[in-house]
């Protein structure tokens, strides 16, 4: 299976360990950079279906019981970076496969 | 107050058409427990049934009659009151005060008051209490006599105390001692007059009655024993001459008399109307409390139990319980006697009184330490074999009372040497019985009756903190002396039920916040990443990041949006505004105690109409601009920065405003400039962070317009100079602040702020406001002031300097952000696009901006496609 990479934004447009907010094909897309973990990046989509609002890029990274999550802003629920999934809730938003390559950030639709 | 004929009219009519619904009690008499038996029956749910109607005799509702000494040290008439009318009134009470019931027509089952209405009952319950006995010697009707009793006593002897200079108490019991005191406190030569041989004689044997004597002496208050007098007479230098011998030879002369020598039950009304009384007097009860007349109740001090009257406060309570689960036929309560141990402070010294304390079991065995150097008598009766505690007595030191009277309540086999509860310690560690050891029908609180069972219950289902246990079981809520033994059990609970009494943050760091704020400042750590790499695992969290960043922020005052800071920063901290619903900001600029001039002003209008913002004026007298945009916020502030403006931190958990009125600059009553102050207090603190946002005020004279009794930090101007009140919130579960100190200088004000904030922001827990840290601390408000006020820790000077740092430190951190052009790329809401997020709609609202409903967004997106 091949994905089809495109680039979103430049690495230099990253935060070390926050969220930034990127339109990526008309979508909000929340990405994350963790330099010191493997993979260092993860897209999630930036929209918060609890709280209904895009704020999800603004939220806190951590780890809950070993997965790495970030919460809300607003009503605090987690949202795990590599699948998308609620940790309080049956609930589970998009998210993208992302790569790092040569200074640019890239997304596969 | 109702109108009291169309009440009745009323109650009858509901009466007469629903006479199996409604059932209506009348309770005789107002006092503490009159009170707890109708605030017991409110609180249950078959009251619905219940008409209550209350007939108190004094002019006063309800009022605290075990703290009336404190009616003389400030406190007035209704901070004694146990409730107001408006209670009675919402709950449907109908409150009569004023008004004397002087007869019962069992037959026709009514009550006739002193102007002749009758009303009808179906239940009666008579709490008519007690009166003092007033010895008949000759002339003890004389002018400047007095009893202590109710507030118009008190009121009585404060005038008369005016124009005294001798004072004196008749009785040296517990009440007569307690008369003495405020007599003391009056400013009276005091004397007490005791017909038995030593003081308290029925709950003190002889040494520690002589002990008590001789404290007593030293505080300066002249105690007579085995003295009797016979009679009263005008004196020569002072208003009464009481003459203790036949012959005139002895005698003691004095300005006002009160006599203390004991209480009568009040059953003159149960004796007319035939109910069947004790030979000494007493309405006679079974454990129903129920009198001879299956539809009349008789609670508290006018009851006679077995033979028994109880003159406490707990026991009355339990009767009024026991009465109420009868009437409402729950067959659950019966009231079985009371134990009357009983532990106070009495001019400054400690008592305590348990079960047989003069060994008149057969067969008991005494044991006793006295210590003449510190002024202790310790006695323990045991049984025969020395296995069980049967009473005790404690002069001087009280600290060994709730141990043993646990080991007495419930019955516990005494440890083999059971000296060693009343010894002292070499290695000063007080003996004290482990809760563990305590059976589950232990009684922790006698005053509100509450076992370590209730307790346990209340744990279980929830209440993991004392104040939430406190809530729920209202344990401690009477005189409070089980404080200490509620917070073991408490804490003992926790522990056992493995509810992580843990008091680890979280899954990433095994401490608690002050163990934490003690690591960062002790290894000098600056970031979270070295704290984590030293102590802690994981990635962290949103309680731990944050958590960190606030103490990293108290500790050494760096710029919060730094690189290695920035992502612990909360949703608030980490954009310097105010996350709204909608994910947008609102944007606070600093105004000093609320003064701003006309030219701020026009800048802030300016802003907020460039911006398209909604205005709003805060409670904390500033303002408040909603509806930015994330991206928008930079160029905002750099208007805001220019025109001299500061953040106003009401993104952090941080010093938020300083209110103030207008004070002695404009206002007619103003003593002294609280605007100067408020403004000068806000610059000092503006930029310190603590575990809870913390809201100051200043007034300028004691009306208290800014309202600084409801703030952590409240100063309120005195003719003396300043008076400071803290712990004190609004919000969810507002508090009064207390008074800490009064008639501060500017400099005394400063520093004992300054040591209490950093205090607090030392040793608080998370998220922990000050009010519930100062209700932690043991010792509580004293405590404070010890550690403050006398430096009891040595801590002073390392709290000062702390705050010097964190003042000498400040910096504006929106003035920082602007001077960092990679700080302010982080504004932008998309790093690869310059739009805004167009999921946020705005409609128009009395002239302003407002978040649309999500309704009224897809009639827009509708209109538009």
């Amino acid at each position: 299976m091949s994905f089809n990479w495109k680039t979103v934004c430049k690495q230099e447009d990253l935060i070390e360990g926050v969220g930034v907010a990127a339109l990526f094909e008309g979508e909000q897309v929340a990405i994350f950079y963790l330099p010191k973990l493997d993979p260092q990046v993860f897209a999630i989509a930036n929209w918060d279906p609890i709280a209904k609002a895009n704020v999800l890029s603004r939220g806190i990274v951590g780890s809950i019981e070993g997965k790495l999550v970030v919460s809300s802003p607003l009503y605090k629920q987690h949202f795990e970076l590599s699948s998308g999934q609620c940790l309080e809730e049956d609930i589970v938003i998009p998210c993208w496969q992302v790569s790092l390559e040569n200074g640019e950030v890239k997304l596969a639709s | 107050m109702m109108n009291k004929n169309t009440n009745l009219e009323v109650t009858q009519n509901l009466a007469e058409s629903n006479p199996s619904a409604s059932t209506h009690i009348v309770v005789v008499g107002n006092g503490m427990v009159g009170h707890h038996f109708v605030e017991q029956l409110i609180q249950h749910e078959g009251a619905n049934y219940c008409q209550v109607s209350v007939f108190g005799e004094e002019s006063h509702i309800a009022y605290d009659r075990v703290h009336l000494s404190e009616y003389f040290t400030g406190k007035d008439a209704q901070d004694l009151a146990l409730t107001d009318a408006d209670f009675y009134q919402r709950n449907r009470v109908d409150y009569y005060a004023n008004q004397k019931i002087i007869e019962i027509d069992r037959s026709h089952k009514k009550v006739i008051t002193e102007s002749g209405e009758s009303y009808s009952y179906d239940k009666l319950v008579l709490a008519t209490g007690s009166y003092p006995f007033v010895p008949p010697i000759d002339g003890h009707k004389r002018a400047n006599t007095f009893v202590y009793r109710t507030l118009e006593d008190l009121d009585a002897i404060r005038d008369c105390a005016k124009n005294a200079k001798v004072g004196t108490v008749v009785g040296g019991g517990l009440l007569g001692l307690e008369a003495a005191n405020a007599i003391k406190n009056l400013g009276l030569e005091t004397h007490v007059v005791e017909f038995a041989p030593r003081l308290m004689p029925v709950q003190l044997d002889e040494q520690g009655g002589n002990l008590l004597k001789s404290m007593i002496q030293e505080l300066g208050v002249k105690v007579h024993v085995a003295t009797g007098t016979q009679n009263i007479v005008e004196g020569e230098q002072c208003f009464h001459r009481m003459n203790f011998s036949e012959d005139g030879k002895e005698y003691l002369e004095t300005d006002l008399i009160v006599f203390s020598a004991g209480i009568r039950p009040q059953d003159a009304l149960a004796k007319s109307s035939g109910l069947v009384l004790g030979e000494r007097g007493g309405i006679q009860v079974d454990s129903h409390c129920l009198t001879s007349d299956k539809d009349i109740y008789a609670i508290g001090e006018c009851a006679l139990y077995e033979g028994r009257i109880y003159g406490l406060v707990a026991p009355g309570y339990n009767m009024a319980k026991a009465a109420l689960d009868h009437v409402l036929k729950q067959g659950k309560l019966e009231f079985k006697g009371a134990d009357m141990s009983t532990k106070l402070k009495l001019l400054g010294c400690d008592v305590g009184s348990i079960g047989d304390a003069h060994g008149q079991a057969p067969g008991s065995k005494t044991i006793v330490f006295q210590d003449g150097m510190q002024g202790c008598y310790r006695k323990m009766v045991v049984n025969q074999d020395a296995t069980k505690l049967l009473g005790a007595v404690l002069v001087g030191d009280n600290a060994s009372y709730d141990t043993l009277l646990q080991y007495y309540l419930n019955d516990i086999d005494l440890p083999s040497q059971a000296e060693s509860l009343i010894l002292p310690v070499s290695d000063g560690a007080s003996p004290a019985l482990g809760v563990d050891a305590l059976p589950s029908t232990a009684s922790i609180c006698s005053c509100l009756n509450v076992t370590k069972a209730d307790i346990s219950q209340a744990v279980a289902k929830g209440a993991l903190s004392l104040a939430d246990v406190k809530a729920v079981t209202k344990a401690s809520t009477g005189c409070g002396g089980c404080a200490a033994l509620v917070k073991n059990v408490v804490d003992n609970e926790l522990l056992a039920l493995g509810v992580e009494v843990s008091t680890d943050i979280c899954e990433h760091f095994a401490y608690t916040r002050q163990d934490l704020y003690n690591l960062i400042k002790v290894e000098s750590i600056k970031s979270f990443d070295e704290l984590l790499e030293k102590h802690g695992k994981g990635q962290g969290c949103i309680v731990c990041k944050p958590l960190v960043g606030n103490i990293l922020a108290s500790v050494w005052n760096d710029y919060v949006l730094k690189k290695e800071h920035v992502t612990l920063q909360d949703t608030n901290d980490r954009y310097l505004a105010n996350m709204q619903k909608d994910g947008t900001y609102s944007v606070v600029p600093r105004i000093p105690g609320g003064e701003i001039t006309p030219e701020k002003l026009i800048v802030i209008g300016e802003v907020a109409r460039d911006y398209k913002l909604y205005t709003k004026i805060t409670g904390g007298q500033r303002i408040d601009l909603f509806g930015a945009h994330l991206n928008q916020l930079p160029d905002i502030w750099d208007t805001l920065i220019k025109a001299g403006f500061e953040t106003g931190q009401a993104y952090g958990k941080s010093v938020r405003t300083v209110k103030s009125c207008v004070g002695s600059t404009w206002c007619r009553f103003g003593v002294n400039d609280s605007m100067t102050m408020a403004i000068d207090i806000e610059n000092r603190y503006k930029g310190l962070r603590a575990p809870h946002k913390l809201k100051f005020a200043v007034s300028g004279c004691t009306r208290e317009c800014a309202e600084a009794q409801s703030k952590d930090i409240g100063i309120i101007a005195t003719e003396g100079g300043w008076n400071l009140y803290v712990c004190g919130n609004g919000g969810m579960k507002p508090r009064h602040a207390d008074l800490f100190a009064t008639d501060l200088t500017d400099k005394e004000l400063v520093q004992y702020i300054d040591r209490i904030l950093m205090f607090y922001v030392k040793t608080a827990d998370r998220l922990q406001r000050t009010s519930v840290w100062m209700d932690g601390l043991e010792g509580g408000l004293d405590y404070l002031k010890s550690v403050v006020i006398d430096d009891s820790l040595g801590l002073a000077q390392e709290l000062e300097d702390q705050m010097a740092l964190i003042v000498d430190t400040f910096q504006c951190e929106w003035k920082t952000t602007l001077e960092d052009p990679q700080a302010v790329k982080a504004f932008r809401h998309f790093v690869n696009h310059d739009g805004v997020d167009e999921q946020v709609v705005f409609v128009e609202e009395r002239d302003q901006i407002r978040p649309a409903t999500q309704s009224e967004k897809n009639h827009l997106i509708a209109k538009a496609s």
